[in-house]
Order: C-alpha cells, then sequence, then structure tokens
C-alpha cells in the first residue's frame, strides 16, 4: 500500500474533485477522503476584510509541509495525503489551501486532515496580509492555533 | 551567510534578502539579531520584540539559541498565519 503525496503551493485555483479524483486513481484500498478547504472570509474578528495577501517562504514552505505530512503518515494509516497551498492576494470567498487526507478507514483520514491543518497554521512559513476600510496590516498569528497544534505533541 | 526576511520583518528591514558576514563573536540566533539590531534604526525597529521573532536555519525553524555556525541561509520572520 503506498501512500503518495502531494504538495503544490501555486497561485492558481484548485479544483478540489480533479484533485480527489487523482488521489484515488487507480486505487480500490481507499475507503475513506476527507477534504479540508480553507477560504478567505470576509469577516475577521474585528473588521470587514476587503482582500488578503498571502506571502511564502519558497523551499522552507514546501519542506515544512513535506515533513507533516510524513509525520501523519507515520502516525495514521494513510493511503495518500495532498496539501494545496495557494499564495498572492484574494478576495472573499476565493480557496486559500486544500488538504486531502485518503484512508482505508474515516478515523484517520479526519484526524491527520485536523492535525496537517493545525500544523500548517502555526509552522508553514505563509503570512497574511489583511486589506480592509480602515487600511492594511498583517495578521496577528492566534493564540488558540498554538493551543490546537499542541494537542498533538506526543507526550 | 545569506539572511533572509518575510512579513513585516522584511518591511521594517526594507529588503528581502542579504548576504552578511557578522564577526566571530557572533555565535547564536539571538546573538545575530542583537547584532543586526545594531546596524540601523530599521534593523532595531524590526527586531524591536526579538522574542516574537521566528527564525529558521536551512529551511527548519530553530530556537534563539541554536548555533549559526555553518548556516548557509538564516530566515528571520513574524509568527506564521498561513492556512
Amino acid at each position: 500500500m503506498s501512500s503518495p503525496v502531494t504538495i503544490r503551493i501555486q497561485e492558481d485555483d484548485f479544483d478540489i474533485a480533479r484533485e480527489i479524483a487523482v488521489l484515488t486513481k487507480s486505487r480500490t484500498d481507499i475507503g475513506a477522503v476527507v477534504s479540508f478547504s480553507g477560504i478567505c472570509r470576509a469577516d475577521d474578528d474585528s473588521a470587514q476584510v476587503a482582500a488578503l495577501t498571502l506571502e511564502h517562504y519558497p523551499g522552507m514552505a514546501e519542506e515544512e509541509i513535506r515533513r507533516h505530512a510524513d509525520e501523519a503518515i507515520s502516525r495514521w494509516p494513510l493511503n495518500g495525503v495532498t496539501v494545496i497551498h495557494r499564495v498572492g492576494r484574494f478576495m472573499p470567498g476565493q480557496n486559500i489551501v486544500l488538504v486531502l487526507t485518503a484512508s482505508q478507514h474515516r478515523q484517520a483520514a479526519f484526524q491527520a486532515a485536523e492535525f496537517l491543518m493545525d500544523y500548517l497554521k502555526t509552522s508553514a512559513p505563509f503570512w497574511k496580509k489583511e486589506e480592509s476600510a480602515t487600511g492594511t496590516g498583517w495578521v496577528e498569528a492566534h493564540a488558540r492555533d498554538d493551543e490546537a497544534a499542541a494537542r498533538w505533541t506526543k507526550s | 551567510m545569506k539572511v533572509k526576511y518575510f512579513a513585516w520583518v522584511r518591511e521594517r528591514v526594507g529588503k528581502a534578502e542579504e548576504t552578511i558576514e557578522p564577526p566571530a563573536t557572533v555565535r547564536t540566533v539571538e546573538e545575530l539579531i542583537a547584532w543586526l539590531s545594531g546596524r540601523s534604526d530599521a534593523y532595531a525597529y524590526a527586531f524591536e520584540k526579538p522574542k516574537v521573532i521566528r527564525t529558521a536555519i536551512d529551511h527548519a525553524h530553530v530556537k534563539s539559541d541554536a548555533a549559526i555556525a555553518g548556516a548557509r541561509e538564516i530566515a528571520f520572520f513574524p509568527p506564521m498565519t498561513g492556512g
């Protein structure tokens, strides 16, 4: 049973159905695919967001995601992982990130997708800059994201 | 060594990357941040809260007491907000 890992950082949008089809093509051992999409939201905690700009650290971003994808594969019985993170400028409603996890059963796929998203938020080198009516500023990291990632740490 | 800056650290320093040659007495990330801060007001502003700054050496996260010897590329950036 192989566990192909696909990681892409791109400006272009992604097609969820197409990515699931690629992940499951010619395989009969996959019983569950979990898909998480992160979408640009208009209302942040305080202001109405007009647009978001995503910046990343080329090279490290891919490597950091791969390290966590590899860890997910070592922790759960996965049949494949796809992570696509977009960079550039986004309007509310547009896709930002896609995580797909495939497994024989749903539990591993759900948990691995959540694990990957928690680490994407806190340790993959991406930064969001927000444009709103009151101006432009970098989004601050949330303690709740650190807490969400910390619960996966092995004790 | 090559140094890269991202997000508001990049904006405050005023450049995305540069090549630096710190003196041999600068041995750790913490010491490098202090050395950079002394270069100009722009660097001092970028690194005014050194505990907030995250650092990567050769594409891997490191702590502020990490040694910089042998590093090819060091990156400084704010806490990450992707996903």
